[in-house]
C-alpha cells in the first residue's frame, strides 16, 4: 500500500462548536464528553463515490418536477465544489432541499401556517462536472418562523449536502441570501465564531449566471477540506 | 490566499425531503460475499428520549477488507455489487435497522491491522456538525489490538461495540447515546 495523506484541520473558529446554547436543540443533543482524537486511517480517507448516472439532469431543475410551474421567484443557484487548495472536486454528489416560496417545507412535521405548492417538492440533486461545477434552477425559498425563541424566524436558506472524496470531507451546510435582514438574529447562521467563515455561507448575487428574462443568479462555492502535505503513517 | 473549508450547518428537521431518496438500509445485496448481519439500535438524547429525526450514514469495507475507493490500493478483491455506503433514518421511536455484511479487517496506523468496523456519521436537528463514531463487532478477537479502540478510555470502549441481541436471532444491537453516563464515544476528525 502506498502512503496516503490525511486531511487538514480547519482554522479555529471557522466551524461551529457542537454545543451552542442559543440554538436550543443543541442542549440535549450535543455530546458532553470531549471528542476522542484518532489518527486518520484508510477508513477515513476513503469514502463513498456515486456513478454520474445516479442523478438525472432533470433532478437539478426544481421548477420542472411537476406538471405545472411552482409559484415564486425563479433563481439559478450555481457554484463549484473545491478543496482548500482550489482544486475542483468533480463527480461529487450535491443534494439540496428547501422550503417553498411561502416558507413551507413539503414535510409532514412542518406545521407552519403557509401554503404548500403542489408543483414544488423543494428537493434536488446534481453531480459536479470535471471543473467541480453544479447548477440548480429553483425558487427562492421563503423565510419561516420556528420555536427556538420568542418570534424566531429563519432567514431564507437552502440546505446543501456534499460528499467530496473521503469520509472525512463529508459536509452538510446551508446557503443564505445576500442582504437578508434576519441573518444577524439567526442562532444557526451565527453558530460559527469566525465572521468571515460565517459570511461565506451567504451566496453572491451574480450577473454572469443571471439568465435574461428568466432568473436571477446566485453563486455559492463549497470548499471541502484539503489534503495534508505529509503522508500519514499507514504502513 | 487559498479558500477555507465551508462552515457546517445542521441538517435541521426536514432533511428527509432532500436525503431520503438515497436511503439504503441493506448493503448486502444478492451475490455479495460475507456474513450477513442485521443491526438494530436506538438514538437517545440527553433526557434518554428517543431521537426520531436522526440520519445515520455508514461507510465500510467489503468482506475482504477492501474499500470501494480509488485510494484503497490493497491487493484484495472488489465486488461489483458492494459499494459500502448506507444511509438510514431513525423512526418515530428513535430506532434504526441496518442489514449489511461484516467487513474484513483493514490496515491501520504503523502497519497495525484494524478490527472489522463500520464508520458512522450522525446528523440531526440540534447538531451543528455531524458526529462521527464507529461500530465494532462483539467477540471479535481483533478488537483487543485495534489501534483506534486503544485511543479510547477503556471504560467507554463498550459504547463502540455492538452486543448480540437477547433473542438469539443473531442480530446485533448498537445504540447511540448522545449524553450521560453511557454517552457514546464520538471521534475528533478535525471537523
Amino acid at each position: 500500500m502506498k502512503t496516503l495523506a490525511g486531511y487538514r484541520v480547519p482554522d479555529p473558529g471557522t466551524q461551529p462548536n457542537l454545543l451552542h446554547p442559543p440554538y436550543a436543540s443543541s442542549l440535549k443533543r450535543a455530546p458532553t464528553q470531549p471528542l476522542v482524537p484518532i489518527p486518520y486511517t484508510l477508513s477515513e480517507i476513503t469514502g463513498p463515490s456515486f456513478a454520474p448516472d445516479l442523478v438525472s439532469p432533470s433532478a437539478s431543475d426544481l421548477t420542472r418536477q411537476s406538471k405545472g410551474e411552482p409559484l415564486g421567484e425563479r433563481i439559478v443557484v450555481s457554484g463549484r465544489v473545491l478543496d482548500e487548495d482550489d482544486r475542483p472536486l468533480s463527480n461529487t454528489l450535491v443534494e439540496i432541499w428547501q422550503a417553498n416560496a411561502a416558507g413551507r417545507y413539503l414535510h409532514e412535521i412542518d406545521q407552519h401556517d403557509a401554503p404548500l405548492d403542489p408543483n414544488f417538492t423543494g428537493a434536488g440533486q446534481a453531480i459536479t462536472d470535471a471543473e467541480g461545477r453544479y447548477r440548480f434552477v429553483t425558487i427562492r425559498p421563503g423565510e419561516y418562523p420556528w420555536l427556538n425563541h420568542h418570534n424566531a424566524w429563519r432567514p431564507a436558506h437552502i440546505h446543501f449536502s456534499v460528499f467530496g472524496p473521503a469520509f472525512c470531507t463529508r459536509l452538510v451546510t446551508q446557503m443564505f441570501f445576500p442582504g437578508d435582514p434576519l441573518l444577524p438574529f439567526d442562532p444557526i447562521f451565527n453558530c460559527t465564531l469566525d465572521e468571515k467563515a460565517r459570511n461565506r455561507l451567504i451566496s453572491l448575487f451574480d450577473w454572469e449566471t443571471t439568465v435574461p428574462l428568466q432568473a436571477l443568479g446566485y453563486r455559492f462555492d463549497i470548499v471541502l477540506r484539503g489534503r495534508e502535505a505529509t503522508p500519514m503513517e499507514n504502513k | 490566499m487559498s479558500p477555507q473549508t465551508t462552515t457546517s450547518q445542521t441538517v435541521g428537521p426536514f432533511f428527509k425531503l432532500g436525503l431520503e431518496w438515497l436511503n439504503c438500509d441493506n448493503l448486502a445485496g444478492a451475490g455479495v460475499s460475507g456474513d450477513r448481519i442485521t443491526i438494530h439500535g436506538r438514538v437517545l438524547d440527553g433526557d434518554g428520549a428517543p431521537v426520531p429525526d436522526a440520519v445515520l450514514e455508514i461507510w465500510q469495507a467489503n468482506a475482504h477488507g477492501k474499500y470501494a475507493h480509488s485510494e484503497d490500493t490493497q491487493d484484495k478483491p472488489l465486488e461489483a455489487g458492494f459499494h459500502g455506503h448506507g444511509r438510514i433514518a431513525t423512526n418515530a421511536t428513535g430506532e434504526f435497522f441496518l442489514t449489511t455484511i461484516k467487513p474484513g479487517p483493514v490496515p491501520g496506523p504503523r502497519g497495525q491491522e484494524q478490527a472489522p468496523h463500520l464508520l458512522i456519521s450522525i446528523f440531526m436537528r440540534g447538531l451543528l456538525k455531524r458526529l462521527v463514531t464507529r461500530m465494532y463487532f462483539p467477540n471479535d478477537p481483533q478488537n483487543a489490538s485495534d489501534p483506534i479502540l486503544h485511543c479510547v478510555d477503556p471504560a467507554r470502549c463498550a459504547t463502540l461495540i455492538a452486543s448480540s441481541a437477547a433473542d438469539e436471532s443473531g442480530a446485533l444491537e448498537w445504540n447511540v447515546i448522545l449524553q450521560g453516563p453511557d454517552e457514546t464515544v464520538f471521534f475528533d476528525l478535525g471537523l
